[in-house]
């Protein structure tokens, strides 16, 4: 920080913050949820409704591990001392449903490193990977029908006008309604699955990119078609570049749409991926598998943001956003392998090139002396 | 004010710039505005904003458009553009009826319209690459024309790096790269300060000289008409009598060329500013109009003036 320039208030209307501010905040962003989830399960008088009976009592429902309402337990002991019995003891406990983080983190640690009860049954990476596989084909056909097709609406009116009402009548229908009938068509595996994604998101998406399409300031329209754009050019040429980034910050929202539809997609037809997981260890009682399990999703759901949004940032330059030096160094890693991949193949085709080139010229040597056909037209100055 | 010192009259001149404009008017007509007008379907029926409306534009001529708000300049420099249909008359460049917007008439608009995903260099590009020009060759058109508006330490930006009036400067590059016919400016710097205004003024009246290029230059400043101008359209706005916007005069500005900002307080100068006041304030309904109905809303005592 240079002297003289005050510091960045904490709560100013649509400005941002000093890299500094940004990073305690991320951090608080992270802790803050973290403390209080703690603080309810490791402090004995924060809520803890339950009892955990530790030595049990004879003649009585309250045996060693068991899990029972506080009131229960106080009434249960009054009888059992009114009747000239040893009460039982216990410690305070929370509900079952709430396990305290460590039990969490054990148990998504177990979670990986458990082999499969059956043996043909998938190890849990291998339920994520079919859970992101899933996903990715949903979407991603999602995206090649429903960009263009927004784009379009939002282009030209005389298709949005065919196109939008039949996607809003859809749009209000649930997905997963769908899924029934896509098994009966599609089969009991992925492709159900991958088709309620793409009905959940298909719609929506159609409307949404028509509507930031529409969205793009009509002035440079206008100015490209007093430059000579027509047509076809105005779309390619304007209106693509034109509502990219806004474009992408939608595929981002809609992304975390399809993450919500996949567990009701992964139940239909032979149920699979992370929500059989999910299901299995909630049926079987062990909620701190199933905090596992979301947490998965949640932390897979945050990395791909995080992801894409600082791919965004590097792709689009010219909106002048912030680019933090955490995002830097994950963009050096991340750019590290396609641009290797891109080098060897602008070498590849350099090398194409040039082989063709002296190809041409052999052959050209060895034809009649011809004039050569290809020829730069000629622009005045 | 300007009663008060004996000006000449607006239409005498001398011989020197007298000859200029007969050569002036002698060369080919580039732009034909014949009896245009322009009427909106609104909500509440028809509303003509613009009816009648007449003049030529010669070669290499340097016309501004004067008015009053809200009398259809906006309006008639759309239409010329191609970017708003008219409703009556006709324009025609070149002899070729205008049907809709095209690269042979540039324009620069009031507002930034530089495209924020490309650079200052691509931004200029932009036109050649749609009339099919490969890139190198586009690139270097492009460089010349960006160094010619001084902005070659630029030719990387983007628009988001730049002041207003370099924005301006590249999209006057924009247009000319195109070389078009004639060059439509809508108040391109109405939105700069008065300092960076004069100089824009400057820049503009050297690339004219320069460069082979017809300007059609839409204003609401006196002086910025009357300095950069051959000839000025004074358009009226709706009156009780005419109530639509209505072509008043065009005027022969007598002040010889080269223009400078010195010329500005010339005898000449001050005697077509005083003509064009006539005419859009003159001295009909408006003085009426000029008083707001003000309710006193401060403390008695706490009077300003
Ligand atoms: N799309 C429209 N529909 C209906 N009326 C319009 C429309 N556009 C402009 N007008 C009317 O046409 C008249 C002229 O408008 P125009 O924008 O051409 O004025 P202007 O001379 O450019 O004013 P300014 O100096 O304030 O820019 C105004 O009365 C306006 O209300
Ligand atoms: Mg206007």
């Amino acid at each position: 920080m240079t002297v003289g320039v005050p510091a960045t208030p904490w709560f100013a209307v649509r400005r941002e913050l000093a890299p500094r501010q940004r990073a305690v905040l991320a951090l608080i962003a992270v802790l803050l949820p973290l403390a209080v989830w703690s603080a309810v399960s490791y402090v004995p008088w924060i809520w803890h409704p339950m009892m955990m009976v530790e030595r049990g009592a004879e003649d009585s429902y309250l045996k060693p591990g068991t899990l029972v309402e506080h009131g229960a337990f106080v009434r249960e002991n009054q009888r059992l001392v009114s009747a000239g019995q040893v009460p039982a003891t216990g410690v305070p406990a929370n509900p079952v449903f709430l396990p305290a983080p460590h039990l969490v983190a054990i148990a998504l640690y177990q979670a990986f490193v458990t082999p499969p009860r059956l043996r043909g049954d998938p190890w849990l990476h291998q339920s994520l990977w079919q859970s992101i596989q899933v996903i990715f084909w949903g979407f991603t056909l999602s995206a090649l029908v429903g960009v263009p097709l927004g784009v379009l609406c939002g282009t030209f009116a005389a298709i949005a006008r065919v196109v939008e009402p039949f996607v809003d009548f859809i749009r209000y229908m649930p997905a997963p309604a769908f899924g029934a009938l896509m098994v009966a068509i599609l089969g009991i595996n992925d492709a159900p699955k991958i088709a309620v994604i793409f009905i959940g998101t298909f719609f929506q998406m159609v409307l949404v990119v028509a509507n930031t399409t529409r969205q793009l300031d009509r002035a440079l329209l206008e100015a490209a078609q007093t430059l000579g754009a027509r047509n076809r050019q105005l779309v390619t040429s304007v209106i693509l570049p034109g509502i990219m980034p806004n474009l992408y910050s939608d595929m981002r929202v809609l992304l975390g749409w399809a993450w919500t539809y996949l567990i009701v997609a992964e139940l239909i037809g032979a149920t699979s991926g992370i929500s059989y997981f999910i299901n299995r260890q909630g049926k079987l009682l062990n909620f701190a598998n199933v905090y596992a399990g979301i947490a998965i999703i949640g932390m897979i759901g945050l990395v791909t943001d995080q992801i894409l949004s600082a791919l965004g940032r590097a792709l689009f330059p010219w909106q002048n956003q912030p680019v933090g030096a955490v995002t830097r160094w994950a963009l050096a890693i991340i750019g590290f392998v396609p641009r290797v991949v891109l080098r060897t193949v602008a070498r590849n085709r350099a090398e194409y090139q040039r082989s063709q080139a002296e190809l041409l010229a052999r052959h050209r040597a060895a034809a009649a002396p011809s004039a050569p056909h290809v020829e730069r037209p000629e622009t005045p100055p | 004010m300007s009663d008060v010192l004996a000006l000449p009259d607006y239409t005498e001149m001398d011989p020197a710039v007298a000859a200029r404009f007969v050569r002036l008017k002698q060369r080919p007509v580039v732009l034909e505005v014949d009896r245009v007008g322009k009427t909106y379907a609104s909500a509440k029926g028809p509303t003509t904003a613009l009816a009648d409306v007449s003049f030529q534009v010669h070669r290499r001529e340097f016309i501004t458009v004067i008015g009053a708000s809200g009398c259809g300049k906006s309006t008639l420099i759309r239409m010329l553009a191609g970017l708003e249909p008219y409703t009556a008359g006709s324009i025609a460049l070149d002899g070729k009826p205008v049907s809709g917007p095209g690269p042979e008439r540039g324009m620069v608009f009031q507002g930034y319209t530089l495209f924020p995903w490309l650079t200052v260099t691509r931004n200029v590009m932009f036109g050649l690459r749609m009339a099919g020009m490969g890139d190198d060759e586009a690139r270097s058109q492009a460089q010349q024309w960006i160094e010619l508006v001084g902005l070659a330490r630029f030719a990387d930006a983007y628009p988001h790096q730049l002041s207003g009036g370099m924005k301006q400067r590249v999209a006057i590059a924009r247009a000319l790269a195109n070389r078009p016919r004639i060059l439509l400016m809508d108040e391109p710097f109405g939105a700069l300060d008065a300092q960076t205004r004069s100089q824009m003024q400057s820049y503009l009246l050297q690339i004219w000289e320069n460069v082979n290029i017809t300007v059609l230059f839409i204003t609401h400043d006196l002086d910025e008409a009357i300095l950069l101008a051959d000839r000025i359209v004074v358009l009226g706005a709706p009156t009780p009598g005419i109530p639509h916007g209505h072509l008043m005069e065009i005027i022969d500005v007598p002040v010889p060329h080269p223009r400078s900002a010195e010329q500005l307080l010339s005898p000449r100068f001050l005697a077509t500013r005083r003509r064009i006041e006539e005419l859009i304030h003159g001295g009909h309904a408006q003085s009426t109009s000029d008083k707001l109905p003000m309710i006193k809303m401060t403390q008695a005592g706490d009077e300003v003036v």
